[in-house]
């Protein structure tokens, strides 16, 4: 199952491999990144990661608190997160968690709105408020999948809501396993939340998300981010974990689309065009 | 007041806000960031607790630790039915602390399982994945042969007691630990049951039973 991965997008970019609060002196953090095992030694002074294969040093990065790794040539920077530098926000990480799924399958639950009344029951929506209503997708002049005029009522949109109400979403894929929610927030309405799914291939199947949050301080605490956003995505995870096939069919035959959907017909669409198919099962030519 | 020092995505957290919505207690929670902050290993909480284990119950001041011991004590002192542990049945008793320690051995095995598989703990999964399927299989022949005498409660009576509460919560959620439940069909239909007691609530990776068929 650990196939190796082929697609220069994901071998030329970085992924996180591990939240700093995890590492120790004592002993190496062993991991996987793209059906690579990975070691990572964390020294007073540094912290380094070794390909089990081969021996080799990678180069390697510590940002939001979480240490990244590159395969090969990094293309590009890591993403850059403006709200990380706001001094009113929390900045938390979810923790890490690891889902028995491919990590496209997960950025996709991540991006739907539907299952809320379903899977999120009483929290991020209830019944008969069901209905997704129109919204807007688009690619940005960054190569982004963003959607936009996403709303949806829900009963407990945050963990200080104290009643139910409609909520503003935004939603944008970074990078192929990389999705961030921009999300109205309960007190400043004008202002968003952000969380930040930062998946990490484990392999084709296998992932671990990297939850990253960056909330208002205010009437809030920085534990509450974090549980908030364990019982939720803890809530997804036997759903992920059922879904069949584990990885993401690209092709547009493979599974029937509503229009409730739309965001994840561009999603798959911008895979196909980047010849994404690490954690997918490609289109037929 | 009731205090539970609580972890959401704990099983064992769980059966303590099973039985007291079970019982409508009221009660309020103190969140302890287990994963990935290891809260429960603070200096703080190893005054509440030193075994650094969740989860722990403060009533007025009386503290106390272990989720089985907490179910004994809560179902003891507010249960005005007297049935989830019924204190004048020495048989009955006897049952229940059995499958009370039979639940701690679900816990160090299908827990296990599930914490190795979800959150990186370093367990032997095959050894706790074994272990959890040892005692699956024990359990879903003793729920069959009770079917076939008329019971459907883990323990001799007709209602359900502190056991069943203890037994199902590492059961439901054991797919995560990679221990599939298809070969327990008396098992899967004991949880369907306890999912429908009145007050039944769902934790995250817990879901509600499905509508039930309308009675002939």
């Amino acid at each position: 199952m650990a196939t190796r991965c082929v697609d220069r997008e994901l071998l030329n970019d970085w992924h996180i491999v591990a939240d700093q609060e995890s590492l120790s002196q004592d002993t190496p953090f062993a991991t996987r990144l793209l059906g690579v095992d990975l070691a990572i030694h964390k020294s007073s002074n540094k912290i380094e990661v070794v390909r089990g294969d081969t021996g080799a040093t990678l180069k390697s990065a510590e940002r939001y608190g979480f240490v990244w790794t590159c395969l090969d040539k990094p293309w590009r920077d890591i993403i850059y997160i403006p709200e990380a530098n706001e001094a009113d926000r929390h900045l938390v990480s979810g923790g890490a968690i690891a889902v028995k799924v491919s990590g496209l399958r997960a950025v996709e639950n991540f991006l739907d709105m539907g299952h809320f009344p379903f899977i999120h029951t009483d929290w991020l929506g209830e019944e008969p408020h069901t209905e997704v209503a129109p919204y807007k997708v688009e690619i940005t002049p960054q190569g982004e999948v963003l959607a936009t005029e996403c709303k949806f009522y829900q009963p407990v949109a945050s963990p200080t809501a104290k009643e139910g109400f409609i909520v503003d979403y935004i939603y944008k894929v970074i990078r192929p396993y990389t999705v961030a929610l921009y999300k109205s927030n309960p007190i400043q309405k004008h202002r968003l939340d952000v969380i930040t799914l930062f998946v990490q291939p484990v392999d084709e199947e296998n992932c671990v998300a990297h939850p990253y949050l960056c909330y208002l301080k205010e009437g809030m605490e920085a534990a509450t981010v974090r549980s908030f956003m364990q019982l939720i995505f803890a809530q997804d995870k036997p759903i992920l974990e059922n879904q069949v096939p584990k990885r993401l069919p690209l092709d547009p035959r493979a599974e029937t689309p509503i229009r409730a959907d739309a965001v994840s017909v561009s999603y798959r669409r911008w895979l196909r065009d980047r010849a994404v198919t690490y954690g997918a099962i490609p289109a037929q030519a | 007041m009731i205090t539970l020092y609580d972890y959401e995505l704990s099983g064992n957290c769980y059966k303590l806000r099973l039985l007291m919505s079970f019982l409508r207690i009221d009660y309020k929670t103190v969140p302890v960031d287990f994963y990935p902050g290891r809260e429960h290993k603070s200096e703080w909480f190893l005054k509440l607790n030193p075994l650094g284990q969740l989860p722990v119950l403060d009533d007025d001041g009386l503290v106390l630790r272990d989720a089985q011991a907490i179910l004994v004590y809560l179902a003891s002192k507010y249960d005005p039915s007297g049935t989830w542990y019924p204190r004048d049945n020495p048989a009955l008793l006897g049952e229940i602390s059995q499958w009370l320690a039979f639940a701690d051995g679900i816990t160090s095995t299908a827990s296990a399982a599930r914490l190795h598989d979800a959150l990186f703990y370093d367990f032997d999964i095959d050894v706790a994945r074994a272990g959890a399927h040892r005692l699956f299989r024990i359990l879903d022949e003793h729920l069959w042969f009770g079917e076939q005498q008329g019971r459907s409660w883990i323990c001799s009576a007709g209602h359900p007691t502190i056991a069943d509460i203890a037994c199902f919560p590492y059961i439901i959620l054991s797919e995560e630990g990679g221990i599939p439940r298809q070969d327990y069909p008396a098992i899967r239909r004991w949880c369907d049951r306890v999912k429908r007691i009145k007050g039944f609530t769902v934790m995250s990776g817990v879901f509600p039973a499905g509508p039930g068929k309308v009675a002939a």
